[in-house]
């Protein structure tokens, strides 16, 4: 139960100092590359070297690269759906969700990093 | 030529405290179901949700959101200008993104020989990587922009530099 209380603690930390930095930079471009800070992995991979080994958080980083290419090609996917199907932000961002998990568990499946 | 970046606290009016309460329990519950599902299925499933698109969704509402009610104040629905706010955004993610790919492949290679290297050279490397992408874009938008205009082979309903400045 701590080991829960302090990833949520280290987790929402992290997420909501980079999230406040992306707020306050203009212009809005440039402040969305704070909405693909590697937050969530910083606290993450801390915890997983703490409690297990850095081989642990090598595993993890690796499976990380497959959800980075499936989250530029989301990102793209949302772009699109806010511009062209001028969708609003909570159905496009959530929707695309789907297209995340396909691409990241393809990828993950085809470069074999289960083994 | 000065830099188009710039700070702008004053944004941070723009939030309501629950905004930021809502931030900080996404991003500590994204955390928790990494570690719940590391735990459940392996650090090679764990791993892929280290990149998970939570924290954009609340982000982009937002975003879209704080865009429409300043609209709104001024008279107008700004629907439409919420939904290009965030599309801008989801645009910087994807960017960002690219940073994040840098990082994670940066700490892959350096974590097993030192760890305090492989968060230090994997930060510096999400941090250069997203910036050098944004401004490559940013010429490469400006220099496409300047193309059509000069040839007049597009109706120029703006100019490049008002595109620029929307951004």
């Amino acid at each position: 139960m701590t080991e829960y209380l302090v990833r949520f603690l280290v987790g929402g930390i992290v997420v909501s100092a980079f999230a406040m930095l992306g707020d306050v930079l203009k212009p809005k471009s440039f402040a969305g590359l704070f909405g693909a800070a590697p937050s969530v992995a910083l606290a993450t991979l801390g915890i997983a070297i703490y409690q297990h080994s850095p081989s642990y958080a090598a595993t993890q980083s690796f499976s990380m690269m497959a959800g980075a290419i499936a989250l530029i090609i989301y990102s793209v996917v949302v772009c699109q759906l806010l511009i062209r199907a001028r969708m609003r932000a909570l159905p496009a961002t959530t929707a695309s969700i789907v297209v995340w998990l396909f691409v990241a568990f393809g990828l993950w499946f085809i470069a074999g990093i289960q083994t | 030529m000065m830099t188009p970046i710039h700070i702008s606290p004053s944004s941070l009016r723009e939030g309501r405290w629950y905004e930021y309460v809502i931030r900080f329990a996404l991003g500590g519950a994204a955390t928790v179901f990494t570690g719940i599902v590391s735990g459940r299925y392996g650090a090679s499933v764990g791993g892929l949700f280290l990149a998970l698109p939570a924290i954009f969704c609340a982000s982009a509402t937002l975003i879209e959101k704080h865009e429409i009610r300043r609209k709104r104040e001024a008279g107008l629905s700004g629907e439409r200008r919420g939904q290009e706010a965030a599309a801008l955004d989801a645009a910087g993610a994807a960017l960002g993104a690219l940073g994040m790919l840098a990082f994670a492949g940066v700490f892959l290679w350096l974590v097993e020989r030192s760890v305090a290297a492989a968060f230090a050279a994997a930060s510096l490397a999400w941090i250069v990587v997203s910036v050098a992408a944004w401004f490559v874009r940013r010429k490469l938008r400006f220099a496409r922009r300047v193309v059509r205009e000069t040839n007049g082979s597009a109706m120029p309903t703006r100019r490049a530099s008002d595109d620029l400045r929307r951004e």
